[in-house]
């Protein structure tokens, strides 16, 4: 039997990732002490060229299954883990200059890990796919959350992350022992697209014609474990604790790419496992995205750590998207045309311009609390003053998550609530668009302090070194072309989301 | 293809904002000079398209139309009519004037004229823009520079929390907006199968009354907050008085047009039976803004805070001019939008001139400044004549319309509305007395001195638009009047 050489291509990203993690592994071996921040630019490069030449992957013949069927080869998949590479190349840039951080090669290496996991995750087909995926995906994280052995906060937010990501994925994986268990199988994609594989779990869950009660019963379950990876609440009592005390980049990381991982796997499953149709699906997730967004803003408002302010305003993110997925769970039900897929477009679009946003955010506050020592909101008195390119690009990217033209969050904000008043939740919409004048606030009066007050050490000067000035650039950059560029990104994203229907 | 002249009238600014902020931040001279040609290359232009409209023609000239992005309709899409062609001239008065007022800052001025000029844009696309995603684009651009502008250049008292509030007004408006036109975007998407923001096709697209009457409070009150309409009028007096000069005059004189326009251009004409439905309201709650802000003016002590509840007075008169919804009424709204853009511009102006010498506010304080700013005081009479519509001035030809149309409605409203003047009348013959006449109090004897040249090249470039458009109205009443006939066509030929 001869081995088609083409079955590796849909996983040709991962295994790049697998050979740059060993890249890095033996380079941290040969590599003498003081040399070894440079692992940095191995990674941050190494992670661009694999973006160069995933383009093979691409999956050019549609939506297939591969590798008996446990993995799912579309347009969403591969978009996603091309926005996850990219979220962890700019990571690498950002962390290389980090005391303690940057230069330790085990740090990318776990990077590199959890990369591969997210990427998996995007385009898992088979419950036990998934479950190994979302497991890969955060266990290298708990270790990078704790990375400071020495520092107590640190610690704690490895220690805490650890704890309610154990539980909650405990219950995910009850959620998942149940659905194994009433429909005798693990495949979550339907099998019209690789004939000769075995029903899936919504073919066995219609035959059966099982009670709603337990379909909804196991969905909450599984819900937990999802609604923890993208901070939802009431599973966000981790977020700010661990953002404040993980390294600067790793939170920018976690509030990233891994949210954005967990958001695709939240609508895959909902898509292909739980029927469209259950009543009870809007609601819940409507009542979902309201308390998430709402929370959020309001716990932000109060904030006077910087990092925890912005763990608070990623949540309220969530929130928006959820609105996002709520339209798209009511969609199909009420009409059927092409406008059905607004929703997933919206939330793909939403991730893209996030990811972006928010890395620059988190990037900033790397490279100025890095220098000043302090992430407290007191710190940024005068910033402008002291770093007025650094200031630029906070405003830049502070706006953009406010949702102010012509940046990137705008339109991501707007496709949200367009998809929302289309499924004519016009209630969530409009809850939506009073919770952003709420983060405009928050927003607001950060700037306020960087531009407006005055501190005594306006005259020392923060340098930036290349690696963040590089990072920064390409994300702001980024931030205004899909704010103004709109058109191919909203192709994007409506490809990717083309690839669930 | 012809000359794109709207949309260099509407980049001019923002492109020339980015490119100063290249220049060295100590080179302030170079600074104000390209902000200077800027501004009158605008001006220039504008005159141009305003002069160069075809009103025997009608409708929307100067069209373009590009593509941005077609899987959802929405494309860049600018025109000029008879009702926005005199706020793009307005605009481009204000904002060649204001730099000309501008001319003495000196702290970080080229972040200065980099926001007002990002500002400038915004407010040119708002007014040109047939696209109704467009239009929420560009509004937001023009609300945000103004946060700044005020937080960092304006009066240290209130202007943490004057820019705040503002800010937070109008964005409650603009979102709250934004929610009615999505709403009307996918109705009309769903009914007709024709998904697009292209405002020129959503105006035919028939929407049922009860979503009209649903919808139009949304969309008219959203964008009216920036209008100044009671309730909501409270964000501006507080805003202007915080703002440094320039940014009252484009705030008062510029951006509150911005809402009136906007409730006209997508709450009354795309959603005309709503308008119908929820007028008689409407016209109650602008007759409390024209009465009751001439009031709450006349017993204010500081000069700023008259001038700025005399914009929410006269604002009222501009939406209520609209919301009668018939010929006289509309056109005189149209007029006064421009008239009072130029006024209170001037207005503002005059009293930067004046607290820049006294460092006081306070009316009861100052006095006799007639002595040392010769041109100031005829300034400012000519424009209090506009303000009390005075015929001769552009105020008059502005306010009689809308005072006939009210008539037309109900006389008793325009009785009351008629009051207005008289207070009007009280306060601004108030300030000249207590301001420019009278007796130079003796702390100012010695350290007050006259206006440069540039602050009176601006005041009489704004005196002047007054008083042509005020004996030769045949230069602005055919241009609106086409713009009206265009909306009361699809207000049903009313």
């Amino acid at each position: 039997m001869s081995l088609d050489p083409t079955i590796f291509l849909p996983v040709l990203p991962e295994i790049m990732l697998l050979l740059l993690g060993l890249v890095v592994l033996v380079l941290d071996l040969v590599l003498p002490k003081e040399q070894r921040r440079n692992l940095g630019w191995v990674t941050a490069v190494g992670m661009g060229l694999v973006i160069l030449f995933s383009w093979p992957a691409r999956p050019v013949n549609g939506s297939t299954l591969v590798w008996g069927g446990m993995i799912s080869h579309d347009w969403l998949s591969y978009t996603l883990t091309l926005l996850v590479i990219f979220g962890a190349g700019i990571t690498a840039l950002f962390a290389m200059d980090y005391e303690e951080l940057g230069g330790r090669g085990e740090f990318y290496l776990l990077m590199i890990a959890s990369t591969i996991g997210m990427a998996f995750m995007a385009s898992a087909a088979d419950l036990v796919m998934l479950y190994l995926a979302i497991e890969s995906v955060s266990i290298p994280l708990y270790i990078l959350a704790g990375f400071f052995v020495r520092d107590v906060k640190s610690t704690e937010s490895g220690f805490k992350y650890l704890l309610f990501g154990a539980l909650t994925s405990a219950v995910m994986l009850y959620g998942f022992s149940l659905l194994y268990g009433f429909s005798g199988t693990t495949a979550i994609i339907s099998t019209s697209r690789a004939p000769g594989l075995g029903p899936t779990i919504l073919n066995s869950i219609q035959n059966d014609q099982l009670t709603p009660i337990v379909l909804i019963g196991s969905l909450l379950l599984v819900l937990v474990g999802f609604g923890f990876k993208i901070s939802a609440v009431p599973f966000h009592f981790w977020a700010p604790d661990v953002y404040e005390g993980a390294p600067t980049p790793v939170a920018g990381f976690l509030s990233t790419a891994s949210k954005a991982a967990g958001f695709i796997v939240l609508i895959r499953f909902l898509i292909f496992v739980f029927p469209i149709g259950v009543t009870q699906w809007p609601v819940i997730l409507s009542a979902l995205a309201v308390a998430t967004m709402t929370l959020g803003n309001l716990i932000a408002l109060t904030q006077r750590n910087i990092k925890r302010l912005l763990a608070y305003s990623s949540i309220a993110h969530a929130g928006y998207m959820l609105i996002g997925v709520a339209a798209l769970v009511v969609l199909p039900t009420i009409q059927e045309d092409a406008h059905a897929m607004w929703g997933i477009t919206s939330v793909v679009y939403y991730l893209i311009a996030y990811l972006v946003t928010n890395l620059a955010a988190f990037g900033v506050v790397a490279a100025y609390g890095r220098v000043v020592g302090s992430d407290d909101v007191t710190a940024y008195y005068g910033m402008s003053r002291r770093a007025p390119g650094l200031a630029l690009i906070m405003m830049v990217s502070f706006l953009s998550l406010a949702g102010m033209p012509p940046l990137a969050g705008f339109f991501g904000k707007f496709l949200v609530f367009l998809a929302a008043i289309n499924a004519k939740l016009i209630g969530l919409a409009v809850i939506g668009v009073l919770n952003s004048i709420i983060g405009l606030y928050y927003y607001l009066t950060i700037l306020k302090y960087v531009y407006l007050y005055r501190s005594e050490d306006e005259d020392k000067s923060i340098p930036l070194s290349r690696a963040y000035k590089l990072g920064l650039a390409l994300l702001v950059v980024g931030i205004i072309l899909i704010g103004t560029l709109i058109s191919p990104w909203y192709n994007w994203a409506s490809t990717a989301a083309g690839a669930m229907f | 293809m012809q000359f794109p002249i709207l949309s260099i009238i509407v980049f001019t600014p923002i492109v020339t904002g980015l490119l100063i902020l290249l220049i060295p931040a100590e080179r302030k001279t170079e600074i104000r000079v390209a902000a200077l040609a800027a501004g009158a290359f605008a001006l220039l232009l504008s005159i141009w398209a305003y002069f160069s409209y075809d009103i025997a023609a009608g409708g929307y000239q100067f069209i373009e139309k590009y593509d941005w992005l077609p899987a959802l309709g929405i494309s860049y899409h600018v025109g000029m009519d008879g009702m926005n062609g005199p706020l793009v001239l307005l605009t481009g008065i204000v904002m060649f004037t204001g730099v000309l007022i501008s001319w003495g800052i000196d702290d970080r001025p080229r972040e200065f004229f980099a926001f007002l000029f990002i500002l400038a844009t915004g407010v040119f696309g708002v007014f040109v823009t047939l696209d109704l995603f467009m239009l929420f684009f560009f509004y937001e651009i023009a609300v945000f520079p103004m946060y700044l502008l005020i937080s960092i250049w304006g009066w240290k008292v209130t202007r943490e929390y004057a820019a705040m509030k503002l800010t937070l007004y109008l964005f409650i408006g603009s979102v709250v907006a934004l929610v009615g036109a999505l709403a009307m975007y996918v109705t009309a998407g769903t009914a007709t199968g024709q998904w697009t923001f292209d405002m020129l096709v959503l105006e035919k697209a028939g929407f049922s009354t009860s979503f009209q009457t649903l919808w139009f409070p949304f969309v008219f009150f959203g964008f009216a907050v920036l209008g100044g309409i009671f309730p909501f009028h409270n964000w501006s007096p507080d805003g202007h008085v915080a703002a440094p000069t320039a940014v009252s005059m484009f705030h008062a004189g510029v951006l509150m047009k911005l809402g009136a326009f906007a409730a006209l251009r997508v709450g009354i004409m795309l959603l005309p039976e709503g308008a119908k439905a929820h007028m008689w309201w409407i016209i109650v709650l602008t007759l409390v803004n024209v009465v009751y802000g001439a009031f709450i003016a006349s017993v204010q002590t500081d000069f700023k805070y008259v001038i700025g509840f005399s914009s929410v007075s006269h604002m009222g008169l501009v939406s209520m001019g609209f919301a009668t919804l018939n010929r006289e009424g509309m056109l005189g709204a149209g007029l006064q939008m421009f008239s009072h853009g130029v006024m209170t511009a001037l207005f503002f102006a005059v009293v930067g001139m004046v607290y820049d010498q006294a460092h006081t506010r306070e009316i009861p304080k100052l006095g006799g400044f007639r002595k040392v700013m010769p041109l100031v005081p005829i300034a400012f009479i000519i424009g209090g004549l506009v303000s009390m519509g005075m015929p001769g001035f552009s105020g008059f030809i502005a306010e009689f319309p809308i005072f006939m149309g009210l008539w037309g409605y109900k006389p008793w409203i325009a009785i009351v509305a008629a009051l207005s003047i008289v207070i009007t009348a009280s306060y601004i013959i108030r300030i000249i007395g207590n301001v420019f006449f009278g007796s130079l109090p003796e702390e100012f004897e010695g350290h007050v001195h006259d206006v440069t040249v540039l602050d009176k090249v601006a005041l009489v470039c704004l005196s002047t638009v007054l008083v042509i458009v005020g004996v030769f109205p045949s230069i602005m009443v055919p241009m609106v009047e086409s713009g009206v006939n265009y909306v009361l066509r699809l207000l049903g030929g009313a």
